[in-house]
């Protein structure tokens, strides 16, 4: 199904490993300096961190096979630590790979047509869809042909190598975003219009320090106009976009400097002059790939076996209520396998689990394995009645976590614990939130924390429910509470609460507003809907009133 | 306005494996912050992070991080430094599950 992705070639992968090898050569014997080297390591996706250098791959749209999940998990002990780390952009980070090696480690990606190309920089970046494509229930079409169109044409492409700055983009298929579009520089819905597919088109999203919603610049684009469409986009930004302030070259700044109006027209006339260049080749590769993505053959099978699992044991019941996702056959379920065990690392997992979860979707998931923006995997097409042996397995791999969409199951960037770029820690702070809530943590229910160790919001703080932003405050860290923020198709940016927490007092804080939720909620209510009904004040009183109270006592 | 100057090391990530290195008083590289040279005039700094500069094929990033001075040579005095010293404040605590404990 993934031969899809051969259409970025091995020749060319081949062919930029040895540039990149005769590159970190001459980066080693002298000849070139950081300066000039810098550029060409991050084209490859290598970046130095605070404590060692970190390699950061791309998982198309989420989407691995067994062998490729087995060649991430050997990487990883090869030429790293023995584990790796999934990001919520789709990506897996090596953080201690030595730089003599890694022109080996993109050698041996390359081998299961995996590579690390346009991971950073000011190009289109890895792009990302619905991880549960082509499985879940809710799905209008896969939106993976579409991302593996936009891939291949954005892979390489000599306009956009040197935009002013990152350009990401997302495809969802489902009116169920999962893939947090609006949160993209541009975003692809596939939608249907008077019995005819074609895509909504979004742009300007974007977290960071200038968190914005993308806003829709087309509601109805023919499936033939999709990609001289976003030609056309492109070339508008790499024209006005700024390059003068790199805090403001992102495009979500560029639509609003502008404004849409002027932003849209000034697509549509690029669009005029680009249009007759694409000819069609492009639509016949889209129906190739159409046909690569058709879901594996899937036979009905008896589901007795799975509701006298759950009848038997509430243990694996309880898993099942929390980690699996209507499929669209009856018979089947999409497995969440979570990466968040209570005082773990959020998105790692060791090289022996990786090579587990690829066995087990060998044994029961057609060969499929999704990586999830959440930073967590998936068995997308697993039939029910092969459930209870799956959880067994997982639970002896130290995989079956049942916490996904829960209060534990916490988004968290690296933090200072890795990242150059970090103002304070995300990880410990994860680790403490989740250790405290697990008791209860079903009875609260659905549930996002979001935790970011700087502005840059790689943790998506904006968008959880609850969101903690890490910030150096003085020379001590603190973290900023947001409430209110939703990753959903209706994104919507949390709103700050007032002044931060320290490290010491972060984990109180949010228990208190959770046990305030727990007050507050009326029957059937999610965390959001409360906040949407009695506003943020009671949650304010219950950060920071009852902390002054107590502190008078 | 220039940036007040504040006592402290160079430090920098050596090239071949990125790691955390500090300057010694030696002109040797280190990796304990203890042994770095604790520099507290602009001028050595200055001279300092020139010879850093001209070690591209060891020293990546070369910069003066404030540090304080102690019996047992120079320590950290922001938790930026402290993390990059003593390495991810998180360690692999359950992180991989059971099968890791």
């Amino acid at each position: 199904m993934l031969d899809a992705q051969t259409n970025v070639t091995r020749t060319y992968l081949d062919r930029r490993v040895e540039e990149f090898r005769a590159q970190v050569q001459r980066r080693i014997d002298g000849s070139l300096t950081e300066d000039e080297f810098r550029p060409l390591r991050l084209m490859n996706g290598l970046y130095l961190q605070l404590h060692a250098y970190m390699l950061r791959v791309a998982i198309p749209y989420g989407t691995l096979n067994a062998d490729q999940l087995d060649v991430l998990a050997e990487i990883s002990e090869r030429w790293d630590r023995g584990y790796g780390h999934f990001t919520t952009r789709q990506n897996i980070q090596y953080n201690w790979p030595k730089l003599p090696d890694v022109p080996d480690m993109l050698t041996r990606l390359a081998d299961v047509n995996l590579h690390a190309i346009q991971t950073s920089g000011n190009t289109i970046r890895n792009v990302t869809a619905d991880p549960l494509a082509g499985a879940h229930a809710d799905e209008l079409m896969d939106p993976r042909p579409v991302a593996e169109l936009i891939r291949i044409w954005s892979t390489d492409h000599p306009e956009y190598q040197f935009l002013g700055r990152k350009f990401k983009i997302a495809v969802t298929g489902s009116p169920n975003d999962r893939a947090v579009t609006k949160a993209h520089d541009l975003a692809v819905r596939i939608v249907e219009k008077d019995g005819e597919i074609g895509y909504q088109i979004l742009v300007g999203g974007g977290l960071g320090r200038t968190p914005v919603v993308g806003r829709v610049i087309k509601d109805f684009l023919p499936q033939p106009d999709l990609l001289p469409y976003l030609e056309a986009v492109l070339s508008v930004y790499n024209l006005a976009g700024r390059r003068d302030n790199k805090y403001k070259a992102r495009i979500k700044i560029t639509v609003n400097e502008m404004g849409l109006e002027e932003f849209s027209a000034r697509v549509d006339e690029a669009y005029a002059r680009i249009r007759p260049e694409f000819k069609g080749a492009d639509q016949i590769l889209l129906a190739e790939l159409q046909a690569s993505f058709e879901p594996p053959a899937l036979p009905t099978r008896d589901t007795a076996g799975y509701e006298a699992a759950r009848e038997a044991d509430p243990v694996f019941r309880s898993w099942a209520d929390i980690n699996l996702r209507p499929h669209f056959q009856d018979d089947h379920a999409v497995a969440m396998i979570s990466l968040k065990p209570h005082g773990g690392v959020p998105g790692d997992a060791s090289a022996d689990q990786m090579r587990r979860v690829a066995e087990l979707a060998r044994t029961y998931g057609h060969n499929e394995i999704r990586v999830t923006q959440e930073q967590n995997l998936v068995l997308p097409h697993v039939a029910k009645a092969d459930l209870p042996a799956l959880f067994a397995e997982l639970k002896a791999a130290g995989l079956a976590t049942a916490n996904v969409g829960l209060a534990s199951d916490i988004i968290a960037c690296p933090g200072m614990d890795y990242c150059a770029l970090a103002t304070a820690r995300s990880i410990p702070i994860a680790q403490q939130i989740a250790e405290r809530l697990e008791e209860y943590e079903v009875e609260v229910g659905e549930m996002a924390i979001k935790i970011s160790g700087c502005i840059n919001a790689c943790g998506h703080h904006h968008l959880g429910d609850i969101g903690i932003l890490g910030l150096d405050r003085a020379g001590v860290e603190n973290y900023q509470i947001t409430l209110g923020g939703d990753a959903g198709p209706d994104l919507k940016i949390g709103d700050k609460t007032g002044p931060g927490f320290g490290y010491d007092e972060v984990t109180d804080a949010i228990e208190r507003l959770i046990l305030a939720y727990l007050d507050l909620r009326q029957e059937g209510e999610r965390f959001r809907d409360t906040i949407a009904r009695t506003g943020a004040e009671p949650f304010k009183t219950a950060l920071y009133e009852e902390e002054a109270n107590r502190n008078a006592a | 306005m220039a940036k007040r100057f504040q006592p402290g090391i160079v430090s920098a990530n050596d090239l071949l494996s990125g790691a955390v290195i500090y300057l010694a008083a030696d002109g040797k590289w280190v990796s304990s912050m203890s042994e770095a040279e604790f520099i507290t005039e602009p001028e050595r700094a200055e001279e300092r992070l020139t010879l850093a500069e001209s070690q591209p094929e060891i020293a990546v990033g070369a910069y003066l991080a404030p540090a304080d001075n102690t019996d047992a040579g120079p320590v950290p005095n922001h938790f930026r430094e402290s993390f990059r010293a003593a390495g991810p404040s998180a360690p692999a605590r359950k992180s991989w599950g059971q099968a890791n404990a």
